[in-house]
């Protein structure tokens, strides 16, 4: 399971598993998209690459998603696939997708930030879980 | 739900839970409703209310309102009020979405005109007022427009075509946040905002046509005043806020002050309530680009009321003066703002933060704007897009006992996911229209998640804070069709 749906009355919060951090990464830009989009809709036409820097990784994957969001209102940009590459606390993504065309897109519920309330990305057993709630 | 057991009723639709219920409750944690909506409100509101007492600086209490529930930091409907000299400032505790507010503007049109041509003009305002996600709106800006709108809000509006002078005195704070500084927001929210201005946005945002019976009118002459006339008169309701660019403020200052409290030794009990000292140069600099955010939703909120004079002329084939398409008023529910309170016998200033909470106070309060002066601020409740909506008028006991505040919607009960479940957004539609509801929304899923059961009843919400005596309904408007985000 990429990631679980958690109860909130009026925003969308996540529990993210990966069983590495590049998977969790992945996992928890999917769910972002999932909540915007039809993934299934987007047509990787335009790659894009993210570098960020930062020695706390729970730091790191917030700038990642925000770093999404802040693309989608930018740049106007829909992802579908998403490549990630964790190592020495940098992030290098290489990130898949299209300019967002309402006619072509089964557009969702857009996404407006990451919160930091219940924020968390922890080690488990298999893993990696990450706590998230979206504002929407 | 479980209700604090140490839960004190104060008055009938006043309840308080004392500084002994959490460790590090600095106040007491009041929650305005009737015991029924006590009984249903979500753990994450006696949590969240809970949490906001505990922040320094806060005064008196913390409030919840009746609509309120479990939002991320304070709970929605949400107050708390901060010392100025030893207080803190708190984007989360504002919202991202700063100046998320509600407008209402009426006409001299009667159901009986504006029915038969209903669709029409709902596909038309769906094409000049963009909505969902990515949408982008009409109005070309560059980067200088841009900060002028950041520092004259729906000022620039008027000086650019879109809008009339009269509009502006009938926006709180005339549209225009006082001490606003573009040059303390980051670039990037700078390019989310840039091409947003006059767009509606997605999750509950709306634009909802709305009819004004007979029988719903509780104060006809305070309802004639604010420009509601006739009986089965069309108004026209809008709820958004300032879009990216305000949420990109929120986390960039969140961000900001998660890391900078541990050098004011502030310690919180959620993250996403981070904050800094109300004088810190971090607080002012949040306080300076919060305005700006707050500026941008006042600007995007006036250039939607333009486009739906434009579309009501396209489909009317009428001038919108002839129409009467006056703007009753415009208010925010996202904000922080100062105001006096008595505290041990003395007056005091105080920053108020509204997470989902309006201002209501009585006549001749300073702040309110020229015709509302004797009357007091006008109040507009978005209850959900099935069931209606409320224009009330604030008091002089909100003044000081809810620090100037009321609540702002009739508030969720389930979660988008669980309302989903319930119903499908195509089945929804077709039962609304029925009913004499034509809604049309960007995305089916999103609008089965805006569905009239996930909300609380508008009428027990309402009865609620007019039994605390913090507003007075002045009418109900019932909703006839609905543009949704």
């Amino acid at each position: 399971m990429k990631y679980k749906i958690l109860d909130h009355t009026a925003d969308v919060m996540f529990e993210i598993y990966g069983k590495s951090l590049n998977e969790l990464f992945t996992n928890a830009a999917i769910a972002t998209f999932d909540v915007m989009v039809k993934r299934s809709s987007i047509t990787p036409k335009i790659k894009k690459e993210i570098n960020l820097t930062n020695k706390d990784n729970e730091k790191l994957l917030f700038e990642f998603i925000e770093e999404l969001i802040y693309l989608k209102d930018a740049e106007y940009l829909v992802f579908k696939n998403f490549k990630i590459n964790l190592k020495d606390n940098s992030l290098k993504a290489i990130v898949e997708g299209e300019k967002i065309n309402p006619k072509k897109h089964k557009l969702l519920l857009d996404v407006k930030a990451i919160t930091l309330h219940k924020y968390k990305l922890s080690k488990t057993k298999a893993g990696y879980k990450a706590v998230i709630l979206l504002d929407i | 739900m479980a209700i604090p057991k140490d839960i004190k009723q104060i008055e009938e639709a006043v309840w308080e839970i004392p500084t002994t219920y959490k460790k590090g409750m600095n106040v007491p944690a009041r929650i305005y409703a009737t015991k029924k909506l006590l009984e249903e409100m979500d753990q994450g509101v006696f949590e969240q209310v809970t949490n906001l007492a505990m922040l320094p600086g806060i005064q008196k209490y913390s409030i919840c309102h009746a609509d309120g529930h479990w939002g991320y930091g304070a709970p929605i409907g949400g107050v708390a009020a901060f010392d100025m000299e030893n207080g803190i400032i708190s984007p989360g505790m504002v919202g991202f979405d700063v100046n998320c507010g509600m407008r209402v503007l009426s006409t001299n049109l009667t159901i009986k005109e504006v029915q038969p041509k209903i669709k029409q003009l709902i596909d038309t305002l769906f094409k000049l007022v963009p909505a969902g996600v990515g949408c982008k709106g009409f109005v070309k800006l560059n980067d200088s427009n841009f900060n002028d709108i950041m520092e004259n809000g729906a000022k620039w509006c008027i000086e650019n075509g879109h809008g009339w002078d009269k509009d502006l005195e009938r926006i709180e704070d005339y549209g225009c946040l006082e001490g606003a500084d573009h040059t303390k927001v980051s670039q990037k929210a700078k390019s989310r905002g840039i091409n947003q201005l006059g767009t509606l946005g997605s999750g509950n945002h709306y634009l909802e046509i709305q009819i004004a019976r007979a029988e719903n009118i509780f104060d006809k002459k305070t309802a004639k005043h604010m420009g509601v006339v006739d009986e089965n008169q069309i108004l026209i309701m809008l709820h958004c806020g300032s879009r990216g660019f305000g949420h990109q403020i929120g986390t960039d200052y969140m961000k900001l002050f998660d890391s900078t409290m541990k050098d004011h030794n502030i310690s919180i009990p959620d993250r996403e309530l981070s904050c800094a000292p109300f004088h810190s140069k971090e607080g002012q600099d949040y306080y300076a680009a919060m305005k700006c955010a707050g500026n941008m939703a006042y600007a995007n909120r006036q250039v939607i009321l333009h486009q739906i004079r434009e579309g009501f002329k396209t489909i009317f084939k009428q001038d919108p003066e002839k129409m009467d398409m006056n703007l009753i008023y415009d208010c925010t529910h996202n904000i922080a703002r100062e105001h006096t309170i008595t505290v041990d016998g003395k007056k005091k200033k105080v920053l108020v933060h509204l997470k989902g909470s309006t201002t209501s106070v009585g006549p001749n309060y300073p702040r309110l704007t020229k015709p509302y002066k004797d009357l007091g601020s006008p109040i507009i409740v978005g209850g959900s897009m099935e069931t209606g909506s409320y224009l009330l008028k604030g008091t002089k006991k909100a003044e000081e006992e809810t620090f100037g505040t009321t609540l702002h919607g009739s508030g969720r009960t389930m979660s988008r996911s669980k309302a989903k479940q319930l119903v499908r957004g195509e089945k929804l539609q077709k039962d609304m229209e029925k009913r004499g509801i034509y809604v049309k929304g960007a995305s089916m899923s999103g609008l089965a998640e805006e569905s009239g059961q996930s909300y609380k009843d508008v009428d027990a919400v309402i009865d609620a804070v007019k039994k605390a005596g913090i507003s007075e309904p002045i009418v109900k408007l019932l909703p006839i069709a609905n543009v949704k985000g």
